[in-house]
């Protein structure tokens, strides 16, 4: 056995206890059959606030030496099994140093599973992820993405489930007997340890084939050597922007193509132009300065901006003009003012469909009681 | 508004018959203030430290006798001291701080970034020993923390090397091909608070000597809109880092072009990196920097009168450090004592700064000489006529052995 890698990919701050839980888990329980590990996290400026994509690992192998090759690195360069504990996040991370949007399954080997928490299907969820040239599995664990927040944790066993399966798609890691000894000692809870049994026998798995998903190419750069980066660390301004392309009016400012910024969005906003008076305060308001502003007055949210922060939702004066809508129903940034220029009655059937997608997801943890309404026919 | 007999304008001695460089008796400090009003510094930030601040009490006379036309900024703490002047840099200002000891020490988060930024900024730093204990007396480990951070860094025997090496500062560090900053060392009480007899040169040479500061396509301008010190990671730090090294590296270069126009404008003979005492048929020499050179070349020439061959080369820059010149000169000497008036606590062989460098320099030589290292004067305590003929003795038995006596020696403290 060389070594094992699962990589945890997780909405920072919200769900980063969550994911320190499922690698150590996956190190404990490799422990109970004598194998050793590592379980670590990329810290950084960004990558840790708010939603942000961010990303905890584990390492497995039989012995120490093996081990060392994956110590002191900040990735493994590829991984048996990526679990993402958002299903918004399958459109791609930006994970570390924002250096654009990255195939959710970029570092998986061939024949490699992706463990998701969802409540959707894998044909609902495949055409968000980016092919990939290799075969892979696609696993989904029932259930919504469960946040919580910096000084709380929300304790709804979602790590458990995620633990359980693994002994179903990467057995080479370790079996269940290991893992239930592992919760045991660990947590101390036969709840837990019956969790990650559930989860054992009902994550579903399918096979993904090398022509399945998005088709969409990611963003690549290559980084600049010394002799040719500005010195000083000066980094130029980005220019002005202009009229919106084949219009005569509006303005749309140039963005910096490096800083998207947009998978830290689980949900984001549609606009009700019908309903909208043009008060200005969406496009004032809005932290990431995101909305374009329309040739006839509007204001448009830049999808490729926007952060799904729900600011632009919260201070629009009208009743249901703006209204934030879960990310996962969305398949591309597109101009939302120009559908509706296009087509007026389609794009009012459209929005009403959207949104039926309010969040059932909560950023962060808010009052206490928060949770208690929740269901639990939606994780299981 | 005039200049008025007072204070500086008092000082004023009639010009030489020769030139119109005009006589004064200043301080070392003075010279640094005549410095700025010479190279017509755009911002200057204050905060009292012993033995630095006269030169901001200088410099504010200036401003206020209408000598100089500046910003000047009395600050909350060295600290905003050195940001003030760090983003004044930035915007297209020339720039001057200073600070001493524990101070300069205070201000060390935006010495780091100033290098970093590739800012030009011109210090003084009025060579302070550390508290605590509390003192007041020169020692060198001051200005030398800076020494791996991309600073310049000069130590100067005079007055009159104070104001000229000032002037060459602003020339290098503001030089394109370098854009670092610049720390010019002047020990304390020896210098800051001695009056020399000083040749201060008028604008118009200094003009010639020094052109405005440009910052070309760098400036952080609404017409030039840019960002300067971004977050960066692991991608991008090296790389950084390396251009660093390379305009430290070319910084060579550059000081070296500047003193040749320095001694042609100003009509002076100084060699750059270092300066040469009685060396040419030598088999010792000591090497030290700043004002300890003069009792030591008063004992070379006692020496001397009793035919013992000692000689003294004095070095002028710490960074970028002269590794050539070290070697061509030091490797024609039998024994070479490294004097310290500094120290680096748990160093390789327990010695001070400058000899560990000098040794490390000396390293590659085939033929290397014998190299002792004396640790001495610190505090501020005089550096004397028995303890450097102490030094040489040893060096001599050295030469004469052909065998190290003592790696590091202490001179001068009581037992
Ligand atoms: S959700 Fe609204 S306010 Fe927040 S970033 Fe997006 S457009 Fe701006
Ligand atoms: S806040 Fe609402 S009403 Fe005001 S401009 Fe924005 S979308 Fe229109």
């Amino acid at each position: 056995m060389s070594t094992t890698a699962v990589e945890v990919i997780y909405r920072g701050i919200f769900q980063r206890t969550m994911a320190k839980h499922i690698t150590r888990g996956i190190v404990l329980a490799a422990r109970k059959e004598g194998k050793v590990g590592i379980a670590f996290g990329r810290y950084g400026d960004s990558p840790e606030r708010n939603g942000i994509p961010a990303k905890q690992f584990a390492i497995v192998a039989a012995n120490d030496e093996e081990l060392q090759g994956s110590i002191a690195k900040y990735e493994p360069t590829e991984v048996d099994v990526t679990i993402a504990v958002d299903d918004a996040l399958c459109k791609g991370v930006e994970s570390w140093a924002w250096y654009g949007l990255q195939p959710v399954n970029k570092l998986l080997k061939e024949n490699g599973t992706l463990i998701v928490t969802s409540t959707k299907s894998a044909e609902e969820l495949i055409p968000h992820i980016h092919k990939k040239d290799v075969a892979y599995n696609l696993a989904i664990i029932k259930g919504k993405a469960s946040f919580s927040g910096l000084w709380v944790y929300k304790n709804d066993h979602t790590d458990m489930r995620m633990l359980g399966a693994l002994p179903r798609v990467a057995p080479h890691l370790f079996g269940s007997p290991a893992l239930e000894a592992a919760i045991r000692e660990e947590w101390k809870d036969d709840l837990k340890v019956a969790s990650a049994e559930k989860s054992f026998e009902r994550v579903q798995i399918r096979k993904v084939k090398p022509d399945e998903g998005s088709p969409e190419i990611p963003f690549s750069f290559t980084m600049p050597g010394w002799k040719s980066m500005e010195e000083g660390l000066v980094v130029r301004a980005i220019p002005l922007g202009g009229h919106f392309e084949g219009y005569d009016g509006g303005y749309r400012p140039e963005r910096n193509p490096y800083f998207k910024k947009f998978t830290t969005r689980t949900m984001r906003p549609v606009v009700d132009f019908a309903k909208c008076t043009k008060c200005t305060l969406c496009w004032l308001q809005c932290p990431d300065s995101c909305f374009d502003v329309t040739p006839d007055g509007y204001y448009d949210a830049n999808m490729e901006a926007c952060c799904g922060c729900g600011v632009c939702e919260a201070v629009c004066p009208v009743d249901k003009c703006v209204t934030m809508v879960n990310e996962t129903q969305f398949e591309d940034n597109k101009s939302q003012w120009e559908m509706w220029t296009k087509d007026k009655n389609g794009y009012a059937g459209w929005l009403a469909k959207k949104i039926e997608h309010r969040p059932e997801r909560s950023h962060g943890f808010h009052h206490r009681g928060q949770y208690e309404g929740e269901k639990i026919e939606q994780i299981d | 508004m005039a200049a008025q007999a007072t204070g500086a304008a008092a000082a004023k001695a009639p010009p030489t018959s020769k030139s119109d460089d005009q006589e004064m008796l200043i301080s070392g400090c003075e010279a640094i203030a005549h410095a700025c009003r010479l190279a017509d510094i755009d911002v200057v930030t204050a905060y009292p430290i012993r033995p630095y601040d006269t030169v901001m009490q200088m410099v504010s006379k200036m401003i206020a006798d209408g000598d100089l036309d500046a910003e000047y900024i009395v600050a909350e703490s060295e600290h905003s001291q050195f940001e003030i002047v760090k983003h004044a840099s930035a915007v297209g200002a020339r720039v001057f701080a200073g600070s001493s000891g524990v101070g300069w020490f205070y201000a060390f988060e935006a010495l780091a970034v100033t290098a970093g930024l590739r800012l030009p900024v011109v210090a003084m730093v009025g060579n302070r020993a550390l508290d605590d204990p509390g003192a007041f007396g020169t020692e060198h480990n001051d200005a030398l923390a800076v020494r791996d951070l991309g600073w310049m860094l000069t130590w100067v025997e005079t007055a009159q090397e104070a104001m000229d090496n000032a002037l060459i500062a602003f020339r290098v560090a503001e030089d394109p091909h370098v854009f670092l900053p610049c720390a010019v060392s002047v020990d304390g009480a020896f210098l800051t608070h001695s009056q020399h007899l000083v040749k201060v040169p008028s604008r118009e040479k200094v003009n010639q000597f020094l052109k405005p500061y440009n910052r070309g396509n760098k400036l952080l301008h609404p017409d030039n809109p840019i960002t300067i010190a971004p977050q960066v990671n692991e991608d991008w730090l090296i790389e950084i880092r390396k251009q660093n090294d390379e305009a430290m590296k070319r910084a060579r270069g550059v000081i070296a072009e500047a003193y040749k126009d320095f001694n042609r404008i100003f009509g002076r003979n100084y060699s750059p990196f270092l300066e040469e005492y009685m060396t040419d048929d030598a088999d010792v020499v000591l090497v030290g920097q700043g004002t300890l050179a003069m009792p030591v070349k008063v004992t070379v020439r006692k020496l001397r009168e009793q035919g013992k061959k000692v000689g003294f080369v004095r070095l002028k820059w710490f960074r970028p450090f002269p590794t050539e010149e070290i070697q061509q000169s030091l490797k024609r000497f039998k024994a070479v004592g490294v004097i310290d008036r500094d120290y680096s606590f748990g160093s390789p062989y327990s010695g001070g700064v400058l000899y560990t460098e000098i040794r490390s320099a000396l390293y590659d030589l085939p033929n290397r000489p014998l190299l002792h290292g004396f640790i001495c004067g610190l505090g501020g305590r005089e550096v004397t006529i028995e303890g450097v003929t102490e030094m040489s003795e040893i060096l001599l038995k050295s030469a004469k052995s052909g065998k190290l006596e003592k790696q590091v020696a202490w001179i001068g403290v009581r037992e």
